[in-house]
């Protein structure tokens, strides 16, 4: 109690009490998020390696990095796959699903809506490996799917060799629409039913009243979700590494899991180090947008 | 067509779409909650001939498993309490003072929400080499509190807003200090809040994969997630049973913090806060 006070209101502080209480929770920020997030701009101009003649002295090697990154065709498919994955599983399908099945739930049944609402939620809920192994099996030559199709008179396909890059766009997108879905129904029932009513009254046409009440209404929520959605993608590793571990070949390699073959599994920390600085710079815009977006 | 059979495809057709999507994300789910109970379980869904708990024995019964699970529950715990004293502490004065730079301030950690960890990882792995903390769960825990630090100090700072102030006002005149001010009338006044953030953070420690993966190298010290990873990789392709049995248990935290969270989220699912992956 040592600040204990008689008559007067408030406890007696000085000026810097403030840092007393903000102190240890940015100080672990620092050491552990911001001093990371600068050392990556600082490695990636170094041979830094965990094995060999460079582990033991680090030196600079200005631009190498990335001059070899701009050369290397490996991470302009990274790149490629990236976009790909970002744009397949996160922007349209978890955004367009989610929204689709928002949409489309609205007025229902209430114990149809909780039982649909609980399966998608299940996906989200479920821990990334877990996804991994799932969709892993049923996409797998002797899984589900290949039963179903079978089952029907059709012959095999060996999904994950043939469309890799599609099967993780649909594990990512299982695992990742419960979050549009929630936020979608959030903002369309947020839309003041009046207006809606008034529409209907007026005579416009069911299209008419979604295109010029719903979307302009709920427009804000699309673009921080989408902003969100994307983030969350961008750093998606482990659902990929343990479906396909980025294969066949690069089909579904994207940045960070080239990030982690080239830091540990070649041992290039320097290069995997300027790899992730591009996955980062992405990151840092697309915050960037969101906060522009959350201000709004 | 006439209107009224118009009218009913229109009554229909939502139904048939969702229960289309609905089963979709079902059967893979199925698969891994029917294959745990089937001592013959293969890779695709099929209907067991017998029911069994063989293979959750078998993966409970496991030292190592129930090692890898203990540690993971000590490292997401660990890292919940600890989040939820640092941000209390930091959220009190981003609430109740005036500061010059609160607003640069919180726009600097809502930012920092945002940003994928996994672009980080790199450096924060040469990091730990530096400071003797690679491979130490101590470790991992301390890097978890700094990540999501962010997300609890953004949120905590919400929460705190709503709490009035003329409760605290009148425990400060009974002559309480401000630490005691927050620890019995503040922090009480919160809980929802305080379990909210604590639920939050549990889950995303929880779910990771690719922390651990990167700052952990001994198979003993490995989490639940490390583990079935590693299990995946040595036995996926014979004993599915197992494989499935391992995968629900490491799931229920999850599915218990999901529910306990939708107790303390009393108004549903809004955009504030931010959140992370």
């Amino acid at each position: 109690m040592s600040s204990l006070t008689i008559g007067s209101q408030k406890p007696k502080r000085s000026t810097y009490t403030w840092l007393f209480f903000l102190l240890p929770s940015v100080a672990i920020m620092l050491v552990f998020f911001i001093y990371p997030i600068l050392l990556t701009f600082f490695y990636s101009f170094t041979n830094l390696a965990l094995t060999g003649e460079a582990a033991r002295e680090l030196k600079f090697v200005g631009l190498d990095n990335y001059a070899r990154m701009f050369q290397d065709p490996t991470v302009k498919v990274s790149i490629w796959n990236t976009l790909v994955f970002l744009i397949g599983s996160a922007v349209i399908g978890q955004q367009v699903l989610g929204f689709l099945i928002a949409l489309l739930m609205k007025q229902r049944n209430r114990t149809f809506r909780r039982v649909i609402g609980t399966i998608v939620l299940a996906g989200w809920v479920t821990p990334e490996i877990v996804c991994a192994l799932c969709l892993y099996s049923f996409f797998g030559d002797d899984g589900t799917l290949n039963a179903i199709i079978t089952s029907f008179g059709f012959s095999e396909v060996t999904w994950l060799f043939t469309v890799p890059m599609l099967t993780v766009i649909l594990a990512n997108i299982w695992h990742g629409t419960a979050f549009s879905m929630m936020v979608f129904q959030a903002a369309l029932d947020d839309v003041p039913s009046e207006i809606e009513e008034a529409a209907v009254v007026d005579g416009a046409s069911k299209w008419k009243i979604f295109t010029s009440i719903i979307i302009p209404y709920i427009k804000g929520s699309i673009t921080t979700n989408a902003m969100l959605v994307t983030l969350q993608t961008l750093g998606v590793f482990g659902l990929i590494y343990a479906m396909t571990g980025g294969g066949p070949g690069n089909s579904t390699m994207t940045l960070p899991i080239f990030m982690y073959n080239q830091a540990f599994v070649n041992y290039q920390l320097g290069y995997g180090t300027a790899i992730s600085l591009l996955l980062l710079l992405i990151g840092i815009v697309l915050s960037l947008l969101y906060i522009r977006s959350m201000k709004e | 067509m006439n209107a009224r059979q118009r009218k009913l495809i229109y009554r229909i057709l939502p139904y048939t779409i969702l229960t289309g999507i609905g089963l979709c994300f079902l059967l893979p789910l199925l698969w891994v909650l029917v294959a745990s109970v089937d001592p013959n379980a293969m890779q695709s869904l099929k209907l067991p001939s017998q029911l069994t708990m063989g293979n959750y024995v078998e993966v409970i019964t496991s030292p190592e498993n129930q090692r890898a699970y203990l540690i993971g529950l000590v490292i997401s715990l660990g890292q919940a309490v600890l989040v939820v004293l640092l941000a209390l502490l930091a959220a009190y004065p981003l609430s109740r003072y005036q500061m010059k730079y609160k607003k640069p301030f919180m726009l600097t950690i809502l930012f920092m929400t945002s940003l994928p960890i996994t672009a980080v990882m790199m450096p924060v792995y040469q990091l730990f080499l530096g400071l003797k903390l690679y491979d130490s769960i101590g470790g991992v825990i301390l890097f978890y509190v700094a990540s999501s630090m962010p997300y609890g100090i953004w949120m905590m700072k919400n929460f705190m807003d709503s709490v009035p102030r003329d409760m605290e006002e009148a425990a400060w005149v009974d002559g309480a200090s401000l630490l005691t001010g927050i620890r019995r009338v503040v922090a009480p006044l919160m809980v929802p809040g305080i379990c909210t953030v604590a639920i939050f953070t549990f889950s995303g420690s929880w779910g990771n994969f690719f922390v651990p993966y990167i700052l952990l190298q001994s198979p003993e010290k490995f989490p639940a997630a490390l583990k079935l990873y590693q299990f995946f990789g040595q036995y996926g392709m014979v004993d599915y049973g197992s494989l499935a049995a391992f995968s629900v248990l490491y799931a229920v935290p999850a599915i218990v913090m999901y529910v306990l969270s939708q107790r303390f989220m009393s108004r549903g699912f809004g955009l504030q806060g931010g959140s992370k992956g």
